[in-house]
């Protein structure tokens, strides 16, 4: 399972100003993430593992230190630039679903590919197989008021896949589902990344979410703490 | 690409409510901008579109209006016989003296009163304005003491029906046709025989001219030999420039209306403003989530300003319609120029509702350009972790 870095992190810290005083919400992160890879990223809330997630992603940036994901130097990179880079290669999964409450289901699925050159009928192809793959093609014309929690977050995992990005970043995606619904959605990320070859970082509360990661990592107060040898894995199912 | 279009349609929709409430300010001032500059427009119009291209008009050196001007008889056996005058049909110059005086008559319905135009012709005057028509009754006889009236001023003045008798001057005259002349100015008067009301009205003399230049080279010639004519003291000017000048006539109104329509633009654009700061608001997590997908901060501004603009144009179009009904209803108010009674339809022209709806747009480009580049320039986690 072994491959090149897609993420290498060094001396990575970020600092929030509010006011007067300062938050150090990362300080000194140090983390290298092979391609195939599904790491898992624990902590309480405020250690930093959201704004680790968020500056990997390329939506938040660092304070300072070194960062370098898919061999690009994401930092660096300007407002447009950046955009059209997490369009090409990062797919999102957020906590709270976040599709667009007046499209459909499919309309969802297609938004990231209306960035593509993509002609409508190779975007429809596109479209109808992540739906599939999450096992909702036959949802396509619903609503997301009309789909439940589950079915939601299964429907924003077929957005974050649909123009085949290489790096999934997902932010709590099973804290608001029921734990039925939280082991089906992680299930389809650990397929993603078993046969799809998907590198995926995760950020998590939930203990079980750890099962299905290759590698779990914690954070506490800002720290990435170091890796401790049994939990770099390759998981069981 | 950029967001689709129904991504905003559908979120009016969904808020139709604010949407159609928003819309209504704008509905309301682009129907009172389309009302005052159908007014204008139709005062303007109703004035330039008066006169033959080659009538000449030719009037007293330095009279501002027809009413102001006398020309002598003797001065009419001169100007009968320059050059480059056109013949009638019996083969003599076509040349028609006329003699304007002003008379106060109330309106129907009203005590108050207004000044209107009587004009003492000659059979030779119907002919040179090309839409002059009887539409019932007839012409009026010399001699009889009858005066025909316009179709507008007979629907808006007491007496003046086919078959009333109208005092003015000396005693009675009778009402023996109505008239229409086009989009003219002519709409707006009475007229009668020249020799019987100059007599009724001790003018021996006339008013003013007015001929049918033979072609475009006369025209210039004629003009230029009366205006240089040292023993006449006379003015000769186009009938279309003698009308047009009097445009100036339309302008309070246009500025007014502009002025009406601006402030209350100010104000639908606020309410526009409002509605989309709303929007935003509401969509904030939507945004975070469309940029981290990869859209462009232009395209979330875009997609913004559409969307206000689209509310602005619904409600133009509404206003629009709502300010149809006005055209071709008549009105009249004083030309100040001749300061007598100038009655005039409402023109909603298709160029006036392009503008209405142009206006609208700005209204909305205006009111949506804030709340959009605030939604666009969102922090991607901040507006993520927005509720």
């Amino acid at each position: 399972m072994m491959g090149k870095p897609v993420i290498e992190i060094r001396n990575l810290s970020k600092i929030f100003r509010r006011d007067s005083f300062e938050v150090v919400a990362l300080e000194n992160a140090n983390l290298t993430v092979e391609a195939g890879e599904f790491l898992c990223l624990m902590g309480p809330s405020g250690s930093g593992k959201t704004t680790l997630l968020n500056i990997i992603a390329g939506i938040d940036r660092p304070t300072s230190g070194e960062l370098r994901v898919l061999g690009e130097d994401v930092a660096r990179l300007d407002e447009d630039r950046l955009a059209a880079w997490r369009n090409a290669h990062i797919g999102f999964v957020f906590q709270t679903f976040n599709l667009i409450p007046v499209l459909t289901a499919y309309e969802n699925v297609e938004l990231p590919l209306l960035l593509t050159r993509l002609s409508a009928a190779e975007r429809q192809k596109h479209v109808l197989a992540a739906l599939e793959l999450v096992g909702l093609a036959d949802r396509i014309r619903h609503y997301p008021r009309q789909l439940s929690g589950g079915q939601e977050q299964r429907v924003a995992i077929a957005r974050a896949i649909v123009s085949d990005p290489t790096l999934l970043v997902a932010d709590e995606p099973t804290g608001d589902l029921d734990a039925h619904s939280a082991e089906e959605i992680l299930d389809i990320l650990s397929r993603l990344n078993r046969e799809f070859k998907k590198t995926i970082v995760m950020v998590t509360h939930d203990p079980r979410a750890a099962h299905y990661a290759t590698v779990t990592r914690h954070l506490e107060k800002g720290q990435l703490l170091p890796l401790e040898p049994e939990s770099r894995q390759v998981a069981e199912r | 690409m950029v967001i689709p279009l129904k991504y905003n349609v559908r979120n009016l929709l969904v808020r139709r409510t604010t949407t159609l409430m928003t819309a209504l300010s704008i509905t309301l001032t682009v129907a009172v901008f389309v009302v005052l500059m159908a007014l204008a427009g139709g005062l303007q119009s109703s004035l330039t579109a008066t006169g033959n291209p080659l009538n000449i008009m030719i009037m007293r050196e330095g009279s501002q209006s027809e009413s102001v001007s006398f020309v002598s008889r003797d001065t009419l056996q001169v100007i009968k016989y320059l050059d480059g005058i056109a013949k009638d049909a019996q083969g003599n110059p076509w040349v028609s003296p006329e003699l304007i005086v002003l008379i106060n008559r109330p309106r129907r319905g009203q005590s108050q009163g207004a000044n209107l135009t009587i004009r003492g012709v000659t059979a030779e005057a119907a002919s040179l304005r090309p839409d002059f028509r009887i539409v019932t009754g007839r012409m009026f006889r010399p001699g009889l003491r009858e005066v025909i009236v316009s179709r507008r001023i007979s629907d808006r003045f007491q007496d003046c029906s086919l078959g009333d008798k109208l005092r003015f001057a000396k005693g009675y005259w009778t009402v023996v046709g109505i008239f229409e002349a086009g989009d003219s100015a002519y709409n707006s008067e009475i007229w009668g025989d020249i020799n019987d009301l100059g007599q009724d009205f001790d003018r021996p003399d006339y008013s003013d001219v007015i001929l049918r230049a033979a072609d475009a080279g006369a025209l210039a010639r004629l003009t230029d030999q009366i205006a240089n004519d040292r023993r006449l003291h006379l003015k000769a000017v186009t009938e279309r420039q003698y009308y047009a000048t009097q445009t100036a006539t339309a302008a309070p109104i246009k500025i007014f209306g502009i002025f009406i329509a601006v402030l209350m633009a100010v104000g639908a654009s606020f309410a526009a403003m409002n509605t989309m700061y709303a929007a935003v608001a509401r969509r904030t997590r939507e945004i975070g989530t469309l940029r981290a997908m990869g859209f462009s901060r232009g395209s979330i501004l875009l997609s913004f300003v559409l969307e206000s603009v689209f509310i602005a144009l619904l409600g133009g179009l509404i206003g629009c319609l709502l300010a149809l009904p006005v055209n071709r209803i008549t009105t009249g108010t004083t030309n100040f120029v001749t300061f007598s009674e100038l009655t005039f339809n409402f023109r909603v022209t298709p160029e006036l509702v392009a503008a209405g709806l142009a206006f609208a747009g700005i209204m909305g480009l205006l009111g949506g350009f804030f709340p959009a580049w605030r939604a666009s320039h969102e922090n991607i986690v901040t507006a993520l972790r927005s509720t």
